[in-house]
C-alpha cells in the first residue's frame, strides 16, 4: 500500500499525539494550520529556538502536548507572566503564548495588559472563542451581547470586553483582530509579528467560535457557522465581534530594547542629568 | 477525469465536514460509512482543482491533495 501523504502542519506536530482532544470541527486546529502555514512561508522548517507558554482552556492545548518545540503548560491566566520571565531570561529565544478568553481576557487579563503596557517582547495569540469551553460553554468577558450560551439562554445581558482594542490603547506595538475564515489575513498577520514586527508586545485576536458550545449550540453544523463567518467579517469593518483587521502596526524598541539601555546607562552612571 | 485526487488519513478525520463545506468546487461528500475512528470520511464527488482550501481549513490535519502535473501536495 502507498504511504497517505502529510498534511503541512504534520511537521511541526508531535504526530504521536495525534489525533487532538478537540471536539470535532473544532477551530483551535484551523488557527494552529495558519500559525504553521506562516512558519512555512517564512522558511521555518523546524521550531528551535520557539518557545510556547500556556496556561489552561481548550485552546491552551494548542501548544502542549502538541507541537513539536518547547512548550509550557501553565497556570490558568498565567501564560504570559511566565513567557515573559522566559523572554527576560533567555532574550534570543522567541516567546509565543496561546490561550482563549478565559485565560487570557478573564483570569489573566491583568498579567496581559501590563505585559502590552511594557511592550513586552511577546508575541500572543488570543483563540477567542466566544465561552469558557473546556468548562461546557459558560459567557465569558468575550460574549457578544445577546448570544445565548448555557448561562444566558436568553441571550447574553453583560456589555462586551472588546480585548483587542483595549490593548490597542496601550503601549503595544502590534495589535490585529480576524476571524478564523480570515485565514490568509490571519497568516500574514501572524508571519508580520514574527517578521517585520519582531519586537515588543504582538497580540492577535482569533474569533474562533467554539463549535460544541456556540455553534452546535444554535443548532448550526461547523460547515455553516464557516459561511457565515464569511458574510459577516469582513476586513476593517465593524461586525458583532468588534472591528476586524489590523488595529495598529508600529516598530517601538521593546521592553528589552528599554532594558538593555537603562543597563547601559547604569553601568556608565549615566542619570541623565 | 479530475487532475488532483484526495487522500484522508482516516485516523485523524472527525467527519466534521468542514472540508465538503469550504471547497469551491462542491467536489467532496462524506462517505456512507464510517472509518477506523467512528466518523464518515470526505470522498471526491465531483472534480477536484487543487485549491487546497480544504487542506488549511481541516482541524485535524486530515486532508491532503496529490494533483498530477506540478501540483505540489498539501
Ligand atoms: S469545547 Fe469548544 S473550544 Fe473546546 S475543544 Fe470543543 S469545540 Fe473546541
Ligand atoms: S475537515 Fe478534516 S476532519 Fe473534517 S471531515 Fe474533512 S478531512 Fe475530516
Ligand atoms: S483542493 Fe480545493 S477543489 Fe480540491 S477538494 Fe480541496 S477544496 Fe475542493
Ligand atoms: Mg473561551
Amino acid at each position: 500500500m502507498r504511504c497517505l501523504r502529510k498534511h503541512f502542519s504534520r511537521k511541526y506536530l508531535r504526530e504521536e499525539v495525534l489525533p487532538t482532544p478537540f471536539c470535532p470541527g473544532c477551530f483551535n486546529g484551523v488557527v494552529m494550520n495558519a500559525m504553521f502555514k506562516a512558519f512555512e512561508e517564512l522558511g521555518v522548517e523546524r521550531l528551535k529556538g520557539y518557545v510556547f507558554v500556556s496556561g489552561i482552556g481548550c485552546s491552551s492545548w494548542i501548544p502542549s502536548p502538541h507541537i513539536k518545540a518547547d512548550t509550557i503548560h501553565t497556570l490558568h491566566g498565567r501564560a504570559v507572566a511566565v513567557a515573559t520571565g522566559v523572554k527576560l531570561a533567555k532574550p534570543n529565544l522567541n516567546v509565543i503564548v496561546i490561550g482563549g478568553d478565559g485565560d487570557l481576557a478573564a483570569i489573566g487579563f491583568n498579567h496581559l495588559v501590563h505585559a502590552a503596557r511594557r511592550n513586552m517582547d511577546l508575541l500572543v495569540i488570543l483563540v477567542n472563542n466566544l465561552v469558557y469551553g473546556m468548562t461546557r460553554g459558560q459567557a465569558s468577558p468575550t460574549t457578544p451581547e445577546g448570544m445565548r450560551t448555557v448561562t444566558t439562554p436568553y441571550g447574553a445581558y453583560e456589555p462586551v470586553m472588546d480585548v483587542a482594542e483595549l490593548i490597542a490603547r496601550t503601549n503595544a506595538n502590534y495589535v490585529a483582530r480576524w476571524c478564523v475564515v480570515n485565514f490568509n489575513q490571519l497568516k500574514n498577520s501572524i508571519k508580520e509579528a514574527l517578521s517585520k514586527y519582531s519586537r515588543g508586545f504582538r497580540f492577535i485576536e482569533v474569533i474562533a467560535p467554539c463549535i460544541t458550545y456556540v455553534v452546535r449550540y444554535e443548532g448550526k453544523t461547523p460547515g455553516q457557522k464557516i459561511k457565515e463567518l464569511m458574510k459577516v467579517c469582513r476586513p476593517n469593518t465593524e461586525t458583532p465581534y468588534g472591528r476586524i483587521g489590523i488595529l495598529k502596526a508600529e516598530d517601538k524598541p521593546g521592553y528589552l530594547d528599554r532594558y538593555f539601555e537603562y543597563v547601559k546607562r547604569a553601568t556608565e552612571g549615566d542619570k541623565g542629568e | 477525469m479530475s487532475a488532483c485526487s484526495v487522500e484522508v488519513d482516516r485516523n485523524l478525520c472527525k467527519g466534521c465536514g468542514i472540508c465538503v463545506s469550504v471547497c469551491p468546487k462542491n467536489a467532496l461528500e462524506l462517505s456512507p460509512n464510517i472509518g477506523p475512528s467512528g466518523y464518515r470520511y470526505p470522498m471526491l464527488k465531483g472534480e477536484c482543482i487543487g485549491c487546497k482550501t480544504c487542506t488549511l481549513y481541516c482541524p485535524d490535519f486530515a486532508i491532503t491533495i496529490v494533483c498530477n502535473e506540478g501540483g505540489g501536495q498539501g
